[in-house]
């Protein structure tokens, strides 16, 4: 198992808890909540190991977008980047709502 | 030694016809297989129904003839429960001791199409209502106790003893075919069961699990001597005396002092559900 | 201390017309309550997983495969539990079987004091989680007795809709339930078809022959042979009109599971010479309509 810790900065205030996604072969699950402090904060954890620029690479993208203040965390089992983009988006649009 | 049986074991029917002084068939129904060895014998003070599957070369289904509980066995072992609680009268209820030294369920596609998942339940549901309704329910592990034949056939018990013996096992798959369905090793399952307690194949690393009552120490498992015999007939008799002071559900076994930590994520798990359950309006 | 679940009682929509294999196991559990009457116990956010599965580099799931949500069903309280089937094949741990023990529990409880509360189990599972081995077998068992318990009081319904299965187990519950709905594409078996073939080979169970494991553990072959109540299309709206039907019926004058000599005269009754064709089992153990 490998943990991955990621921080980025945040703008806006989170808005509800939102969670996608099942632990299945080859997809994931994202815990998303709002947090207090104005930054953002992401923890995975994937048996697939080694990937860190990867997830790096997909996190920013996504933060790119998304100023919310939130805390993620991922239970991965070998998603590709593709669906993790899409989760997180699919979270951070549950969490609007 | 290996803990797997190559040869048929005879465990079972030794230890019975020790504990109960009868080997015979003492069942007249007809559709009572060879393989259910019914007795009701003295313990202690009172009479309890003995009941033990073994192997029966003979059985009309080729799938159960190894020892495994199957169609007829589970069927079998649900009648006898039955007969026990519908033939209380009065008084204290009757114990019923399951010795269980058995292969498994029965793996066949006869079985399968006669839904034995559901023979399975029947005999889970007679073992159950029989504690429910405060019939003591003792299992002792002489041998192997895997998976469905053990869910079946004694894993409904009040307490369960086993012996501190390398031919005892309790699990929920036999090895060979567990490193086969989770793609690792023999060794590499070994090796992980060295700190993962659940998945040991050893009596003494289920002992730390909470479930277990009691592990009885026998310098012979194979062949019941004399002063081991008086032995397990007295843990047996503790056995349903402590039952009868107990509760009649199944939550010693995570209350017991080992289960606090072997199971503090059941443990957790259930005090925080019945605090939300409460908890809504 | 816990928290309470966030997951609020959301105003999901299904279409009726949809699959309901294609569901979660969260959305088929949640498909199944009056809409808006359900709170989930013990969610993802309360992140009860295993502690067995990072160990063994197995990426745990927050809810460990269990949904439990309680609510009504057709104005009536019910707790219905369900497998995912995408998370370890729907298979039982050690905290998704505390989860379902407890939850049963409860339900005891409340019926027992005057809150008569169903249960209804989604069984889309594969048995025991071999990672977990013997504390899913153990859970198991509690399950049973947990089941038997609230079975006094109060309907304990298993539906099994595809495409995992209910096998394991699990698929005792099965046997011990009030009312058992299944669907043409669901299977219902102790030992799976790869099992039995691994154990005494291709002849006596040939696992990549579908017609063969459908016509011997399929949802169609257990109603026909009495061992089901209700065959359902995989239709969110049939699947939610059956389960009303059966919990409305209440508790049944007599549960299969205690028909001892019907079942014992059945299995006596049995050619074993050779394999039991499943089309004659349809005729010898005719459902009663």
């Amino acid at each position: 198992m490998e943990t991955l810790e990621f921080s980025f900065p945040a703008k806006s205030k989170g808005r509800s808890n939102a969670h996608v996604g099942v632990v299945g072969s080859g997809d994931l699950e994202v815990l998303l909540q709002p947090q207090k402090e104005m930054q953002s904060k992401v923890k995975i954890r994937t048996s697939v190991a080694g990937f860190s620029e990867q997830w790096k690479a997909v996190l920013d993208r996504f933060f790119q977008t998304h100023d919310a203040a939130v805390s993620i965390e991922i239970n991965d089992a070998g998603a590709t980047p593709g669906l993790v983009a899409l989760r997180l988006a699919q979270a951070a649009e549950a969490s609007e709502k | 030694m290996n803990a797997e049986h190559t040869a048929l074991s005879e465990r079972g029917r030794r230890w019975f016809t020790a504990l109960t002084g009868t080997s015979a068939q003492t069942s007249t129904d007809p559709m009572h297989p060879a393989s259910v060895l019914v007795a009701d014998t003295k313990l202690a003070d009172e009479t309890a129904r003995f009941l033990c599957v073994v192997p029966n070369p003979q059985a009309r289904f080729p799938m159960a003839s190894q020892g495994e509980v199957g169609l007829e066995e589970a069927y079998a072992l649900a009648a006898s429960v039955r007969e026990v609680i519908d033939t209380h009268k009065s008084g204290k209820r009757r114990p019923i001791i399951a010795i269980v030294d058995l292969k498994s369920q029965a793996y066949g596609r006869r079985e399968e199409t006669a839904a034995i998942y559901h023979a399975a339940a029947t005999a889970t549901d007679a073992y159950a209502t029989a504690r429910m309704l405060g019939h003591p329910v003792i299992a002792l592990v002489v041998g192997q106790a895997l998976s469905g034949g053990f869910l079946t056939h004694g894993y409904q018990a009040n307490r369960i003893l086993a012996f501190d013996d390398p031919g005892v096992v309790i699990h929920a798959m036999h090895k060979e075919a567990a490193a086969r369905v989770t793609r690792r090793t023999v060794a590499e399952l070994d090796k992980l069961a060295e700190t993962i307690i659940p998945l040991s194949y050893k009596i003494e690393d289920f002992a730390k699990l909470g479930i277990l009552h009691e592990l009885i120490k026998v310098k012979n498992a194979e062949q019941p001597q004399v002063d081991e015999i008086k032995l397990v007939s007295e843990r047996l008799a503790t056995a349903v005396a402590d039952a009868r002071q107990g509760e009649l559900d199944l939550s010693v076994r995570w209350t017991s002092p080992s289960a606090k930590s072997s199971r503090h994520a059941t443990i957790a798990a259930r005090e925080a559900m019945f605090v939300q359950w409460d908890n809504i309006k | 201390m816990t928290t309470m679940t966030e997951t609020k009682s959301e105003a999901v929509e299904f279409s009726k017309r949809a699959s309901f294999i294609e569901l979660s196991g969260r959305e088929r559990a949640i498909a199944l309550l009056d809409q808006g009457s359900w709170r989930e116990l013990l969610g993802p956010f309360d992140r009860m997983e295993s502690p067995w599965l990072v160990m063994q580099n197995i990426t745990p799931q927050s809810d460990d495969g269990c949904i439990i949500l309680k609510g009504k069903v057709d104005g009536q309280p019910c707790v219905v539990i369900s497998m995912e089937p995408a998370f370890q094949g729907g298979s039982l741990g050690e905290v998704s079987g505390a989860k379902i023990t407890a939850a049963l529990d409860l339900a005891c409880r409340d019926s027992k004091n005057g809150k008569v509360t169903s249960a209804v189990v989604l069984l889309e599972t594969g048995g025991v989680r071999l990672p977990e081995a013997n504390l899913g077998l153990a859970a198991v068992a509690e399950i049973c007795s947990s089941f038997i318990s609230l079975r006094q009081y109060a309907p304990v319904v298993c539906l099994s809709a595809g495409t995992v299965g209910c096998f394991g187990g699990m698929s005792l519950l099965a046997g011990l339930a009030s009312y058992v709905i299944l669907t043409r594409e669901s299977r219902l078996g102790l030992n799976g078809p790869e099992v039995i073939e691994q154990e005494h080979g291709i002849e006596e169970f040939d696992s990549s022959d579908r017609k063969l494991v459908w016509a011997i553990d399929g949802g169609e072959q257990r109603y026909m042979t009495g061992m089901a109540d209700v065959l359902v299309k995989d239709k969110v709206e049939e699947i939610a009109a059956a389960l009303r039907k059966v919990l409305k019926a209440g508790l049944p004058k007599i549960h299969r599971s205690t028909q001892i000599d019907l079942f014992r005269k059945r299995i006596a009754a049995l050619n074993t010479d050779q394999q039991i064709d499943p089309n004659t089992l349809r005729q010898t153990w005719k459902r009663e309509s």
